[in-house]
């Protein structure tokens, strides 16, 4: 067997959502790199979309709301 | 209502479907008429008679070598759609002309070009597995009285499998496996991947392909907005390789569901669905459960979402509806075709007036 297997995304503009597993939040990885997590898919595409607004270069563990102004 | 996408290839037809007989088709409210010329190039002309508007897809509507003679007073075409006869007399009207579409023929199906402008050099999305001497496939296709948003939505979400499909394709693990969404805005695709790392093999796989044991299961969907769906499903034995980086992946089994979604008017659309399998190619019981399995569960959706377009028809406009993390694809799905739908809105609609 030699079948063909498409790598998941690879383009330059590819926005990430990842269910955590055993939770019900979403994390929400932004091209840019910013992270995010929410509990209902709507805000994730708010923030996403929304970008760059509220959104920070590189990961931010501490999380932050969607909108808060950049420092 | 899911505004349609022009500008876009559509599935038409099978290839095998499209021959020597006329075959009617409307795509995004477009009636088109398909068969194949003598010499075996699939044609894709608009299906009314530009005399009295007889669709030519009909009976008596013939075929006379290569070109169509309407059924109801004898107007004739070429397949460039130029009208060369019109009976009782010689002057032929200047503006005697049916539409002609670009056709494309690949990977087992007829794609449609519905648009104001030409295709240039864009191809549709492939299916390489459905035209391959390395696969086995079973296919059909289904007419949907629904949106065809509402198919998009159906497809983009698999844990409905375990109440809608419940006993045929929905597996326990399913509920218990974390789930990631890609999306790649500018090209119009959403990836929903869940690999199942320790799974039971459901006893019709572990007899095809001769697992013994535990599995993991990777279903992949990509779909292609707004056209084509293609559902990757990766069985193997625990512990066994992944995937070489060149694609090649020979300790796995695969089968490829494959979906054109083809918008046929605002609330029909057509459903074409295939499984290419690439193990036990030549095992007929294989085949006949693949094709009796996917049926039916075509069918359920099918059956069920007919029942949920008549029940939208009676809502208000901006009626509600509640989305949870299992929508997160179909959001997006849903955002990419109302972006291209109003991209290539028809000239008309896009006009200042
Ligand atoms: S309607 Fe076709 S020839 Fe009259
Ligand atoms: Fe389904
Ligand atoms: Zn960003």
């Amino acid at each position: 067997m030699n079948a063909l297997h498409p790598p998941a995304l690879t383009g330059g503009e590819v926005y990430r959502i990842h269910w955590v597993l055993g939770t019900d939040r979403l994390l929400a990885v932004c091209h840019c790199g910013a992270e995010h997590e929410f509990e209902d898919p709507v805000d994730v595409w708010e923030w996403l979309l929304a970008h760059p607004d509220g959104h920070r270069p590189f990961d931010d563990p501490a999380g932050r709301d969607p909108g808060e102004e950049a420092p | 209502m899911t505004a349609f996408v022009r500008n876009q290839w559509y599935v038409a037809a099978y290839a095998h479907e499209v021959g020597r007989d006329l075959l009617g088709r409307t795509i995004l409210g477009e009636p088109i008429l398909l068969y194949r010329t003598e010499d075996g190039r699939p044609v894709a002309l608009a299906d009314r008679c530009v005399h009295r508007r007889f669709p030519l897809s009909e009976k008596p509507s013939r075929l006379d070598g290569d070109r169509v003679v309407c059924g109801y007073h004898g107007f004739t075409y070429g397949t460039d759609g130029v009208c060369v006869s019109v009976p009782a007399q010689r002057r032929i009207p200047r503006t005697a002309r049916l539409a002609t579409y670009p056709v494309v023929e690949q990977d087992s199906f007829v794609w449609v070009w519905i648009g104001d402008r030409e295709p240039g050099d864009t191809l549709p999305p492939r299916a390489p597995w459905l035209d391959s001497s390395d696969h086995t496939v079973v296919c059909g296709m289904e007419p949907l009285d629904a949106d065809y948003g509402l198919l998009v939505d159906n497809l983009l979400d698999l844990s409905h499998e375990t109440y809608l499909h419940g006993g045929y394709i929905g597996t326990p693990e399913v509920a218990e496996t974390p789930i990631t969404t890609e999306v790649d805005d500018k090209s119009g695709v959403v990836y929903v991947s869940r690999h199942m790392d320790d799974a039971e093999c459901p006893p019709f796989y572990a007899k095809s392909t001769g697992i013994a044991g535990r599995i993991t299961r990777w279903q992949d969907i990509e779909y292609h907005a707004p056209c084509l769906y293609l559902l990757h499903s990766r069985i193997a034995p625990v512990g066994a390789p992944g995937p070489n980086p060149d694609g090649s992946d020979p300790h796995a089994f695969h089968v490829e569901v494959v979906y054109g979604i083809t918008p046929s008017t605002e609330k029909t659309t057509y459903d074409f669905w295939a499984v290419a399998r690439d193990f036990a190619l030549d095992d007929q019981r294989v085949s006949d459960f693949l094709r009796e399995n996917n049926h039916t569960v075509v069918m359920q959706d099918v059956v069920a979402l007919n029942v949920l377009q008549k029940a939208l028809d009676t809502e208000k406009p901006g009626y509600q509806e509640l989305s949870i993390n299992i929508d997160t694809g179909g959001l997006a799905a849903r955002r990419i075709l109302a972006r291209m739908a109003a991209e290539n809105a028809a000239p008309a609609e896009a006009g200042v007036r």
